[in-house]
Formats: structure tokens, C-alpha cells, sequence
């Protein structure tokens, strides 16, 4: 288990290096880095004196080394429009993103695993069929389009819920959270629910098949010849085999959720990091730019090692195979 | 122990094929396609919708009533009229106008070929570039298989949309800019699914053969090997062709797409969008219902090629 | 005294895409406490599927069309699904084919276990552990105390079977249908396993259906014996009849193929002829196609006969004068 877990630590610290130099190259590269790097309001003086300080002088392998080197010390430079640390920027809206993302998961299992399972015991009835239907659309509309319906129906339309903001928050662990507040939680549902709807048919398709594929097996039977209800073979037998690819795929789709966030954000003006890389791209503040990219990266990498180590702890035949 | 060697085997979410079809009179393989992919009533009513809409996009400066770029037949005066309002000179605007007092119909079909045109062009370029790579791979093997097929990972391990926003973001707004952006996100499919089929092909005994008689690679590659990578290339082509599409247009939402000068659905929809909180929806609305109705007319397409193409690729 | 159970003119039919197939078809039998009856055939001949429809376990397409199945005299195809979850597991067990298939690989052995104890006995789960010890013990589980804590992909394929008889036998049923339990599994642990089965068996009263197509494997053990073709019972006798003087053409060629009959020297007679698609008998007697004995009488429908008390079989022309 240990050598596995070391392993994967040096996989997971290839990838970031391998980013890392690609972010460098499109940065300093492809583009312009005294221009990415330096605000345009900077004086000739000024410049001259920024360029020697971030070493863009030297030759090129020596201005990466001194990247990463910024960069191990959470240096990654000063926001243009907010003059405060691009890292720290970051950071701050981090939780929003965060809030948003993982409740779009949980959500994701909460609607996707019962639809899936009712989709599954009963593949041939109406309501699945339309379950089924709606999940193509889940798969295939975009999520700012999907905003936007939800916002005309449930915010202009019925006004119901709100459309944009977090709404009232409450600390915890020195953070805000909208959770924890009734109106936090009215501004929370519907950016979740879009940013949730992919996952949802993606979650109820992996179920359905997983049922599908399941129920015929022996161990199903025999369960069931063991005299068990049939609640107990259904929710026991039948779906924890099945969690385990759930839980796999829903994993690894919390990266691509928080990168999806920046659409949902956008539309709903929730004020988590997705929103303020689109500004910072609308306005060039690069600085900032480059930052959200490297700890995107870094999570990406956390997220897929954080997955596999569930994934051993849940699969027995997996767990004993890495034990060795 | 690799991660790909723990990876779980996922059921593959796809729909019940269409079996028990008994032998049938004598029938060319392009006839039986079409008599198969026919069966689907919903799939014809797709292909028939998406081709009107292909045919709507290309002659949009026929169709449209109004150009709506040239500012000299916009009147400011007509601005964020309602879906059914006469204009000052007469005419009706079927769909409402938008805040310049453009009209939304023609608005929506100068759209939709911008939004068509990148679609279609960056998948069809991403189709070649990753086919290309995908058979070199398969044909070659090796270190160079083996260096391409990382690369396709790793692409493949990030979400299309930070890929696309990461190269926004150094390259800047721009219709070239966004082709780019959505070839080098998509190329990879291509690759990977090409690749899979060449393997498979690759060691038939006709390729051997033609290997024996010195044929030329180029040819064996592009005569043995392509044709027969064609059907799952075909399906995935049409479902990048939707992506792309839905893609483009939430890249040009979020502002970092297509300029303003070429504006795309997308774009529409973004602009309207702050219209729509004060009930003023159509502006975004008939934009969205274009863009809706254009990738469901897709993927409907799509969904039945897969089932037709499909099980031929397991024979 | 009334049998342990009672099967009378059973038909389970299987309404497939294809057409309707008779997997049983006009099946009678019965079996009283402490007896071993042997079910044989050929692969697909409807031995599993007799099976399940006792156990009320036959799923869609399928399901028991017509008769009887009495246990200790009560109809059980028309219990409902909760007093037939009752008997099932805890007064008839069942034990499968396949022991690499029947436990459910990811929950551990206690828990399939104790579930199985809790489904019919209110017990606490310390008391249902200790009882699926004692149980594991029973069928020669070395070590019970830690195999409990084990997955099933730990266990070697006799000792998952061991586990699943373990399973069936924890409430002393009254009927165990044992469905090829050994033909998964090497010689040696074959006839290890049967003679155990067998010893618990008589142990508590238990009727045991042994269902095999090996006709060898019984032949020491069983007290009766049905034959069965094509969904139908062709012969029933008790075993020293059948084996010695069999009346069905078809249990002579079963009976010639078995290597240790044969005489030295002579050739292994096999059965000539395929199994016959279900999906498309011919009219009159099934094995027409492959009888040495057919002649135009066999186009009509057999009924089952006696020609011999305590023997019946289904055939116009039995072998009476030939044994004779
Ligand atoms: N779910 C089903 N749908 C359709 N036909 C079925 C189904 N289950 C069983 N059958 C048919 O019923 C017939 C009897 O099957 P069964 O499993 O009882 O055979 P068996 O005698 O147990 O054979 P084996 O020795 O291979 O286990 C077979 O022809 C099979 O095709
Ligand atoms: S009925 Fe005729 S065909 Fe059938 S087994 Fe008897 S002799 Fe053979
Ligand atoms: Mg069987």
C-alpha cells in the first residue's frame, strides 16, 4: 500500500511538472511576458527594472527554473486590477467554487442514483423511457443554456429563487459558507442544480447499466434465494456493486465539475474563482490567470489520487491486490 | 500497479441494440445503412431538421430580411421591440429585435452559420489532424504510439472547457482563435478512437499482405487502414460536430469566443441576457431555442449512426 | 405420510422475442424427508429452471405457466411473494451451479452470512456470527473464526461452494436443491463435497434434489432417480432400476456414455445427435431425431406409462424386452 501510494505521489508530481511547463510555455513563450507579466500602466523605468527583478533576461531554462521557484513559495504574482497576490485572490474565492462544485456532485448522486436504479428495475415502463430521453438532453445541452432556462422559469417567471449571489453566509473553520444559511441555501440550489445536470445523466446512465447488468447475475439470485427482502438484496446486494464505478466516475467528475463551475458562476454570478479567471481573462490580468491555472492543476492531480485511494478502499479485490 | 490497471471497467452507457434483423434481399452495404438508420423515424425527423438548418445558415443573406451588420438598415428607434412588432419602414419582426434594433430572425441566421461554420470546420479539422495522428500511431507502434497515446491522456484528462479557456486566455478573442481552441481540444478523440480501430485492423492478414508486397506505406495506411476506421470515425465526428457547437457557443457566452463584429449565437444569447431579468426574454430566448434545437438535431443523428455503425464494428 | 414435496405437471415457459420456450414442460416428481432424489440431462434440459420455479424464482420472460408444486402438501405457487420469501432460504434452500458466482464479491463472508441467519430466526448479530461459524466449521472450513472476515475472491472455488452449502444449510431446510453444485470443481473435492452434502442431509431430515448431467456422480448416492429431455422427465424410477434396467431409450445412451460402464476395450458409446433447440421441437416424442428405437408411432406425444411398478417412463416402445 505504502510503495502504491508513493508511486502514485511521483505519477501525480510528473503531471504537475509536465503543466507547469506547459502553462510557462503559453505564458512566457507564446505570449508576450513582458506584456503578461507587467501591467501596461508601468513606466519605461519601471519596466526595465520589473524585467531584471523577474529575471526575463536570462536565458529561458533559467526563467523556468525561477518560476517554479516562485512558484514553491506560493509566489505567482500580483493581481493588475486588485494589486493584492494572484495566489491569495485565489484562495479567497476558492470556497464559493468549492460549495458549489461538491454540492453539484452530491446532488448529482442524490437525483442521478434513484432515477438510475427505478430507470434499471424498470427499463421497459414509460417513466423510464422519458428519464432516459431527458438524460440525452442532460448530456447534450450546454450548462450556460440550461442556466439561463432555469433562471427565466424559476427566478423571473415563478420567482421562487433567486438568480444571482451567494445570498447570506456563516462562518465556519474561518470561512463562509452558504450552507449553513437558509437564504444561503435558496441562492445555493439553483447553480447547483445546473452545474449538476450533466452529472445527473451521466450518474442515472452508470446506475441503469450497472442494475441492468447486475440483477441477472447469480449472487443476485442466490441472495434472493437466501430469503432476503428485496429491499435488502436492491439497496445491499445489487447497489454497492454498482458504487463502485459510480463513486469512481463521480470522483474523478469533480475536477471537470469545478471547471465547469466557471460557466455556472458566470450565469449566476456566484463569486467563486470560475467567475473571477472570466473577468481576469476579460480584462488580461494575468497574473491571476496563470495562478488559477496551476491550482486548477494541482487539484485535478489531488482529486485523481484522492479517487483512487477510495476506490481501493471500496473495492475489496483492488484493496488486497495494492496491499501485495 | 499502474492507475490504468485499477481503472474499473465501466458499462458503457449505450442504448439496446436494434437486433434480430433477418437476412434481407441482395443489398449493397450503403442501401442497408440507409434502410437502417431509416428505422428510426426520430433519427429521419433529426437529419431532416439539421439539414434545413445547415441549408437556412448558408443562405442566410437570402433568407434573412434585414443584414443585420449593416448598421445603415438598423434603427435604434426599433430597439428591444417584442416578437411581432412592425418596424418604422413597415416590416414585422417576427421574433422581436435586440437591443441595437436588430432583428432577431435574421440576427439568428447570420448566427447560425458562424455558429455552423466553427463547428463544423474545427471538427472537421480536428478530424483530420487526429485521424492522421491516430493511424501514424497505430501503424507505427512503438515509442512514437507510445508518446502519442500519453499526450491524448493527458489531453483527455482535462475538461474540454479549461482547455479551450487556457488557450483563449494567451491567444485573445478571435474566431481563428476559437477553431484553434476547439481543434486542439477534440483532436484527441479522434485520435484515440481511430488508433483503437487501426490496431484491431492492423492485424488482419489482408494488411500483412499488402505489407509482403511492398506497398507503399502511404498507401497502405490511407487505402487498407482508413476505410477501415470509417464507421466509428463517423460517429464521433458527429458528436464532436455537436460539442463543438455547444462549446463555441458557451466560449462566446462567457465572452472569450467570437467578437462582437461576428457574432454568434453564443453571443446572441450573452447579449440579451441581461434583458431577460426584465422580462425582455426574447432576445436571449429564440437565439437559445436555435442553438437547442441545432445540437438536438445532431445528436439525435448521432445517436442512431452509433447504433447502426456499431455493431458492424464488432463483426 | 405426505412428501417433503410434490411436483405435479409443471410447465414453465420462457416468453422470449424469439418464440416461447418450454424450459419445463409437463414435469412431475416427489421427494420425501431424508431422501436423495438425482435430477439428470443433458445441458439444457430444464434441470436449473425446475429448480428455480420451486423455489419461485423464475424471472421475466419466464414464469411457471401451469401445476402444482406442493410442499408438505401446501401449493406454493400460490403463496404470496412474503410467505414464499419466508420458506425460501430457511425450510428450501438452494445451492448453485457456479461457486465463483453466487457470493456477492463485494461484502464479506460474515455479512452474507449473517444476513442470511437474520432474514429468518430473531437472533442478536453476535448470535448470528457465532451460528455461521458453527456452520462454516461444519462443512470442514478450516479456521472458521477468521474466514468470516474474508471476501469470497480470498476462498478457492470448493471453498466458496463449501460456503454457499454452509449458506443453504443454516436453517436445516427440509429441501435442499443441490443444482450441479460440483461440477465447477476438480474429482477429489467433488465427491468430498456430495458425500458431506449428503451426510448433513440424512443429519437433519433434509430432502436433497441432486441435480447433475453426469449420471456417475449419483449413482452410489441417490435413492430415486429422474431422468429429464427437452423439459420433460422421461424416466423416474429408484436408482437401482433405472441404472439397471432402464427403460427410456435415452437413459441407456446416458448410461452407455458413462466411461466406467463401459468394458474394457469397448468404445465409449456416445448419445448421437444435438440437444434439440427448445425453440423448435418436433411434434411427437423429442428424441425421435436421435432414437435407435423411432419409428412411426414416436410422431404422436408420449404419455407417461408404468410398464414396470415403480418405474415410469415416457416412450412407446420402453426396453423391457430388451433388459428382460
Ligand atoms: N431467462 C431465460 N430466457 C429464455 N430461455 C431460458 C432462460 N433461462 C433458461 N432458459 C432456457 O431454458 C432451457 C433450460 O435451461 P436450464 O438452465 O434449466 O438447463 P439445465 O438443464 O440446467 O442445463 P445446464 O446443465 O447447462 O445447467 C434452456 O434451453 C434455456 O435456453
Ligand atoms: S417414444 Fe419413440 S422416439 Fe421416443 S424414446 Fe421412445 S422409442 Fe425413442
Ligand atoms: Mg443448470
Amino acid at each position: 500500500m505504502t510503495t502504491w501510494l508513493i508511486r502514485r505521489l511521483i505519477q501525480a508530481l510528473f503531471v504537475v511538472l509536465a503543466m507547469s511547463v506547459i502553462v510557462f510555455i503559453g505564458v512566457h513563450v507564446i505570449g508576450n511576458p513582458v506584456d503578461i507579466l507587467i501591467s501596461p500602466e508601468a513606466d519605461q523605468a519601471e519596466r526595465a527594472r520589473i524585467i531584471a527583478s523577474l529575471g526575463l533576461d536570462q536565458p529561458l531554462w533559467k526563467q523556468y527554473v525561477l518560476f517554479v521557484d516562485d512558484a514553491l513559495r506560493g509566489d505567482l504574482g500580483r493581481s493588475f486590477v486588485f494589486n493584492e497576490p494572484a495566489l491569495r485572490l485565489i484562495a479567497q474565492r476558492m470556497p464559493a467554487t468549492l460549495e458549489l462544485a461538491v454540492t453539484a456532485v452530491l446532488m448529482s448522486m442524490l437525483f442521478g442514483i434513484p432515477l438510475g436504479l427505478y430507470a434499471g428495475l424498470y427499463p421497459d415502463g414509460v417513466v423510464a423511457r422519458t428519464i432516459m430521453a431527458g438524460s440525452i438532453l442532460g448530456f447534450s445541452l450546454p450548462t450556460f443554456w440550461v442556466g439561463l432556462m432555469l433562471i427565466m422559469v424559476f427566478a423571473v417567471q415563478l420567482g421562487w429563487l433567486p438568480s444571482t449571489g451567494r445570498g447570506a453566509t456563516a462562518e465556519l473553520f474561518g470561512i463562509q459558507w452558504s450552507f449553513l444559511t437558509l437564504d444561503g441555501l435558496r441562492h445555493l440550489l439553483l447553480p447547483a442544480l445546473n452545474l449538476s445536470l450533466f452529472n445527473i445523466s451521466l450518474v442515472l446512465r452508470l446506475v441503469r447499466a450497472g442494475v441492468r447488468e447486475t440483477l441477472p447475475m447469480d449472487f443476485v439470485k442466490f441472495a434472493r434465494a437466501k430469503g432476503l427482502a428485496p429491499a435488502r438484496v436492491i439497496f445491499v446486494h445489487v447497489l454497492k456493486n454498482i458504487m463502485i464505478p459510480v463513486v469512481t466516475v463521480v470522483g474523478l467528475e469533480l475536477g471537470s465539475t469545478i471547471a465547469f463551475a466557471v460557466v455556472t458562476e458566470s450565469v449566476f454570478a456566484w463569486p467563486g474563482m470560475g467567475k473571477l479567471i472570466i473577468d481576469s481573462i476579460n480584462v488580461l490580468d494575468r497574473p491571476v490567470i496563470v495562478a488559477y491555472l496551476m491550482m486548477i492543476v494541482l487539484l485535478f492531480v489531488t482529486i485523481n489520487l484522492v479517487v483512487d485511494l477510495l476506490y481501493t478502499l471500496l473495492d475489496p479485490r483492488v484493496r488486497l491486490e495494492a496491499k501485495g | 500497479m499502474s492507475s490504468a490497471d485499477t481503472a474499473p471497467k465501466l458499462p458503457l452507457p449505450l442504448r439496446e441494440g436494434v437486433g434480430g434483423r433477418g437476412p434481407v434481399r441482395e443489398e449493397t452495404p450503403f442501401r442497408r445503412f440507409v434502410s437502417e438508420f431509416a428505422a428510426s423515424h426520430i433519427a429521419v425527423a433529426g437529419l431532416i431538421i439539421f439539414v434545413l438548418i445547415g441549408v437556412a445558415a448558408i443562405f442566410a443573406s437570402l433568407i434573412a430580411p434585414q443584414n443585420p451588420y449593416d448598421l445603415a438598415q438598423l434603427d435604434i428607434m426599433d430597439g428591444r421591440l417584442p416578437p411581432g412588432s412592425a418596424s418604422s419602414t413597415g416590416y414585422t419582426y417576427l421574433l422581436g429585435t435586440d437591443d441595437q434594433g436588430r432583428d432577431m430572425l435574421s440576427g439568428i441566421l447570420y448566427g447560425l452559420r458562424i455558429s455552423l461554420g466553427v463547428g463544423v470546420g474545427s471538427a472537421l479539422i480536428a478530424c483530420v489532424v487526429g485521424t492522421s495522428l491516430g493511424l501514424f500511431a497505430a501503424y507505427i507502434g512503438g515509442r512514437t504510439d507510445a508518446a502519442i497515446m500519453r499526450l491524448v491522456d493527458l489531453q483527455l484528462s482535462f475538461p474540454s472547457i479549461l482547455v479551450a479557456l487556457m488557450i483563449l486566455a494567451v491567444l485573445g478573442k478571435g474566431v481563428m482563435n476559437v477553431v484553434l481552441a476547439l481543434v486542439i481540444v477534440e483532436w484527441a478523440y479522434y485520435t484515440r478512437t481511430v488508433r483503437a480501430s487501426a490496431l484491431v485492423e492492423r492485424r488482419r492478414e489482408y494488411i500483412e499482405a499488402a505489407e509482403c508486397l511492398a506497398l507503399p506505406r502511404r498507401r497502405i495506411i490511407f487505402r487498407h487502414l482508413l476505410p477501415n476506421c470509417l464507421p466509428p470515425l463517423i460517429v464521433i465526428a458527429t458528436q464532436q460536430v455537436a460539442r463543438a457547437i455547444a462549446l463555441e457557443a458557451t466560449l462566446s457566452f462567457l465572452g472569450l469566443g467570437v467578437p462582437i463584429t461576428e457574432p454568434s449565437l453564443g453571443l446572441l444569447i450573452a447579449n440579451g441576457y441581461q434583458y431577460m431579468l426584465s422580462g425582455k426574454y426574447w432576445i436571449s430566448f429564440y437565439p437559445g431555442i436555435a442553438l437547442l434545437v441545432t445540437i438536438v438535431s445532431i445528436n439525435l443523428v448521432g445517436d442512431q449512426l452509433r447504433d447502426v455503425l456499431n455493431p458492424r464494428l464488432k463483426r | 405420510m405426505t412428501a417433503t414435496l410434490e411436483v405435479r405437471n409443471l410447465r414453465t415457459h420462457f416468453f422470449t422475442r424469439a418464440g416461447v420456450v418450454k424450459a419445463v414442460d409437463d414435469v412431475s416428481f416427489s421427494i420425501a424427508g431424508g431422501q436423495v432424489l438425482g435430477l439428470v440431462g443433458e445441458s439444457g434440459s430444464g434441470k436449473s429452471v425446475t429448480g428455480f420455479s420451486v423455489m419461485g424464482l423464475v424471472d421475466p420472460p419466464g414464469h411457471v405457466v401451469e401445476g402444482a408444486i406442493l410442499y408438505q402438501g401446501r401449493d406454493i405457487t400460490r403463496l404470496s411473494e412474503r410467505d414464499m420469501r419466508a420458506l425460501r432460504g430457511n425450510r428450501i434452500a438452494m445451492i448453485f451451479q457456479d461457486p465463483m458466482m453466487t457470493l456477492n464479491p463485494v461484502l464479506r463472508i460474515d455479512t452474507q452470512m449473517i444476513e442470511a441467519v437474520q432474514a429468518h430466526a430473531k437472533v442478536s448479530r453476535a448470535q448470528a456470527r457465532s451460528r455461521a461459524r458453527d456452520a462454516l466449521g461444519q462443512v470442514g472450513i478450516p479456521s472458521p473464526d477468521e474466514r468470516l472476515a474474508a471476501y469470497p475472491h480470498q476462498f478457492s472455488g470448493g471453498m466458496r461452494q463449501r460456503v454457499a452449502i454452509a449458506i443453504a444449510l443454516l436453517h436445516h431446510p427440509d429441501l435442499l436443491i443441490a443444482d450441479e453444485p460440483t461440477t465447477a470443481l476438480d474429482v477429489t473435492i467433488q465427491a468430498q463435497i456430495l458425500s458431506e452434502v449428503q451426510k448433513l442431509a440424512v443429519t437433519y431430515g433434509t430432502a436433497l434434489i441432486w441435480i447433475t448431467h453426469d449420471l456417475s456422480v449419483i449413482a452410489g448416492l441417490a435413492d430415486e432417480i429422474a431422468v429429464m429431455y427437452a423439459g420433460r422427465i422421461v424416466e423416474t424410477g429408484s436408482a437401482a432400476r433405472v441404472l439397471d434396467t432402464p427403460l427410456h431409450p435415452y437413459t441407456q445412451g446416458l448410461i452407455g456414455s458413462v466411461p466406467s460402464r463401459n468394458r474394457r476395450g469397448e468404445k465409449l458409446r456416445q448419445i448421437p445427435g444435438m440437444t434439440p433447440s427448445l425453440l423448435r421441437l418436433p411434434p411427437g416424442c423429442a428424441f425421435r431425431t436421435r432414437c435407435p428405437h423411432a419409428d412411426a408411432a414416436c410422431e404422436q406425444e408420449p404419455e407417461p406409462s408404468q410398464p414396470v411398478p415403480g418405474q415410469t417412463t415416457r416412450c412407446f416402445h420402453p426396453l423391457i424386452a430388451v433388459s428382460a
